[in-house]
């Protein structure tokens, strides 16, 4: 590179971009109105820690039929159902994804050891449970008019006023098939002035009279006590339309109690600005100015990393990190520490063939370059099969190598998603602060009359 | 230290040596104590409960047995720190247990023990099928990746015999994982999704060494183009072995912090994950510098030889 100097300011520049985002990325910014915090930039609080950190569930679903053509609709269906069943237990934190090739259903949520009056058995149990919706005649089940699967497309809770006395009462709104329309007004033209019996299951939960004929395919069941149990039945009956129930009972059922505890992030906040500050030490003692420089891009890095998890960036959401994950970036800082020891020790080498400062600064990153690059992507290489192996169906990478994984059923493993995860971004801010950043702040500060001295680069005490 | 230089090609044999002993210590020891598979990857039924007091293990085994007839083993652990005890119950087989049975041991155990509290505290169920297929999933994930980067390093280092460079760093790969699944073994320490990514991140370490090993060659074989193989590998592994040694040097003390921050404030959890991990970066970095180049020179000069005799 025989351009001209770099200018001095190009590395206070530098410096200050880092340390912006260095502070951000770590506090976050936000302000609390009364008990109301608003969040503007999501901070390391905001990280989401996975469930082998924090301790929660995982069950894996399927359906209780085996052979059986399942279609996609049916298992959205059913991932819908899930959902919606979660956030009734007001579980909102959760993951789940459906597998349509494998029919399995995985769903993840935590939960804190402390919470004993939660049983997270039942809970799961809950979750697959259905339920079948019958209306007959007369109040037993011998003549079924219409069923749950073929005839109900939706149900749906809802609040009724009656109309004389002004009294509103919680109801479950029924919306026909046009199949299921056809019979139900059949029925009711016939049945006028009759009762009308509904059935969950074995289990009678209504006999109300029929007033006219029902002919625009809607119903309602009423007697709901409070909206809960309007939600509960109608997310059941929605469940009933489906072919097949959902049960874990042959898949896995997994409950993890937190292994570090809800201080996990204190601990790692602690650990990891000492092994941090030992890492910058050893870098300065033996590197000196290049050492300096590559800790303060070991930072940038770090903070980067930071902020590509916690939903820093907007339209990258936050990211739950996991075991696996904080390995990913011990790698990715590891990475990192190498760009800048191979950067530095080329330097060093420049030196001690009689180069000048701007001269050893230049090449020494020049040939620093390919090395940094190709163990850069070989790592990348393996943290993208990973997220393809073991992340959700749909994302780009699972698609990528699906024509291999399909065959090994789902495992979307977000533990292991992590590590890639981690690894990725690790690797992408190793290239933009390790690299271009390292060099460009070198370059500045070797500008200086001050720091115009070859011993500062590790060169004078070895020059012979 | 870094003064003096190492010849690689004669330490080769040396490095091999001790190697094939630890190697064959490890598996005698293993022979006698067992792979500990996680129940992740093996299938089965595991659900441990914490309790307060004391209680009788016998009396827990038949009020499961009540419930269900799968039989059942009952051990009880006290934390290190001694505030936390646990009793697990591992059930035989490797099938998953109904998730309506597993609620009725719960609430079983919590009336017929309300003294102890127990409350439960962990719980895994996984079918031998599903387990063994994220097992093979992941078997077949590292392998893949180790694949897609033997022929990215082949690619890449074709000028100086890219396959054979790519195979002997793979060798070099497979010692290390051996290392760190060995040393899980020796230490008692189940094979878990951690250890996948301590695995992992060995990978990625061990092969990195290796590429920056190979780099210095690739760029002293563009110098000195009729430089005898040996001397120039000798050179390129002298002058990149102080930052072999750094890097590796680095990662430790980063895994050894958190691990001693961690043990510290009382999360045992993490050693699991941080001792293969640090046999498994000494052995990646030994391995780059003593095996994986030297074994390549063997490789290069050898087909070389049976090149010109023909």
């Amino acid at each position: 590179m025989k351009s001209k100097r770099a200018r001095k300011s190009t590395f206070f520049i530098v410096l200050a971009l880092i340390l912006v985002l260095t502070f951000t990325a770590f506090f976050g910014i936000d302000n609390y109105y009364g008990d109301t915090r608003n969040v503007y930039i999501k901070g390391a609080n905001d990280i989401r820690w996975g469930i082998d950190i924090r301790g929660g569930v995982e069950a894996v679903f399927s359906p209780d039929i085996k052979n059986a053509e399942i279609s996609d609709e049916d298992m959205d269906a059913a991932k819908t159902i899930i959902e919606t069943r979660l956030v009734n237990n007001n579980i909102t934190d959760s993951e789940v994804y459906a597998d349509n090739q494998n029919h399995q259903i995985i769903v993840r949520f935590p939960w804190a050891a402390d919470e004993s009056n939660f049983d997270a058995a039942a809970a799961v149990q809950e979750l697959g449970e259905t339920a079948l919706l019958t209306f007959c005649e007369g109040t037993t089940q011998d003549t079924v008019i219409l069923k749950g699967g073929d005839d109900i497309e939706k149900a749906q809770a809802g609040v009724v006023q009656d109309e004389t006395t002004g009294v509103s009462q919680y109801v479950v709104h029924l919306t026909f098939t046009e199949k299921g329309k056809a019979k139900f007004a059949t029925a009711t033209a016939k049945l006028v002035g009759k009762t009308i019996s509904i059935w969950m299951d074995d289990q009678m939960i209504s006999a109300p009279t029929v007033k006219t004929a029902i002919t625009d395919g809607n119903a309602y069941i009423d007697g709901m006590a409070n909206a809960d149990e309007a939600n509960d039945l109608a997310n059941k009956i929605n469940a009933g339309s489906l072919p097949f129930a959902l049960t874990v009972d042959d898949s896995k059922l997994q409950v993890i109690s937190p292994t570090l505890g809800s201080n996990a992030l204190n601990v790692m906040l602690i650990a990891g600005s000492i092994a941090f500050v030992l890492i910058c030490i050893l870098m300065i003692v033996l590197f000196r100015l290049p050492g300096l420089v590559a800790a303060i891009a070991l930072l940038g890095q770090l903070a980067g990393s930071i902020a590509c998890m916690s939903g820093y960036f907007p339209g990258a959401d936050s990211f739950t990190l996991t075991v696996p994950g904080i390995a990913g970036i011990i790698l990715s800082i590891g990475v990192g520490v190498d760009a800048n020891v191979i950067a530095a020790e080329r330097i060093k080498d420049e030196f001690k063939r009689g180069r000048t400062i701007d001269g050893a600064i230049a090449s020494g990153f020049e040939n620093s370059w390919s090395a940094i690059l190709d163990g850069n992507v070989a790592i990348v290489i393996v943290a993208v099969v990973l997220m393809g192996a073991f992340g959700t169906p749909d994302s780009f990478f699972a698609k990528l190598f699906s024509p291999i994984m399909q065959w090994f059923g789902t495992a979307i493993t977000g533990s292991i998603y992590s590590f890639g995860y981690t690894l990725v971004i690790g690797v992408i801010f190793n290239l933009i602060m390790g690299v271009l950043a390292s060099r460009l702040m070198l370059k500045g500060i070797s500008q200086f009359k001050f720091f115009r001295k070859p011993w500062l680069y590790g060169g004078a005490k070895d020059v012979q | 230290m870094f003064n003096k230089k190492i010849d690689f090609m004669k330490t080769f044999k040396p490095t091999i040596i001790i190697y094939a002993a630890v190697l064959a210590v490890s598996i005698i020891i293993t022979l006698f104590v067992g792979v500990k598979l996680d129940i992740n990857f093996s299938g089965g039924t595991r659900i441990s409960y914490s309790y307060e007091g004391e209680i009788s293990t016998d009396k827990v085994t038949e009020a499961v047995k009540t419930i269900t007839s799968v039989p059942v083993t009952v051990s009880e652990s006290t934390s290190i720190a001694g505030d936390t005890k646990t009793l697990t119950l591992s059930f035989a087989g490797k099938d998953s247990i109904d998730a309506e049975i597993q609620q009725k041991i719960t609430s079983k155990l919590a009336t017929d023990f309300k003294a102890n509290a127990p409350s439960l505290y962990d719980s895994t169920s996984i079918s031998a099928t599903v387990a063994s297929s994220f097992f093979i999933k992941t078997l077949v994930a590292v392998l893949l990746a180790a694949a897609l980067v033997v022929v990215y390093v082949g690619i890449r280092f074709r000028k100086i015999g890219g396959v054979s460079a790519a195979i002997t760093a793979f060798v070099a790969l497979i010692l290390d994982v051996l290392v760190a699944f060995f040393t899980c073994t020796v230490f008692g320490l189940p094979i878990d999704s951690n250890f996948m990514a301590v695995v992992l991140t060995i990978l990625g370490y061990s092969l990195n060494d290796t590429i920056v090993i190979y780099d210095r060659v690739r760029e002293g074989r563009r110098l000195e183009p009729n430089a005898d193989l040996g001397d120039l590998v000798n050179n390129s592994v002298n002058s990149v072995m102080k930052r072999t040694v750094i890097t590796t040097v680095t990662t430790l003390l980063a895994v050894f912090t958190i691990v001693v921050v961690s043990e510290f404030f009382g999360l045992s959890s993490l050693r699991s994950f941080a001792i293969p991990m640090g046999f498994g970066l000494i052995s990646g970095c030994t391995s780059s510098l003593f095996i994986s180049t030297p074994l390549w020179v063997i490789w290069k000069k050898h087909s070389k030889k049976s090149k010109k005799s023909k």
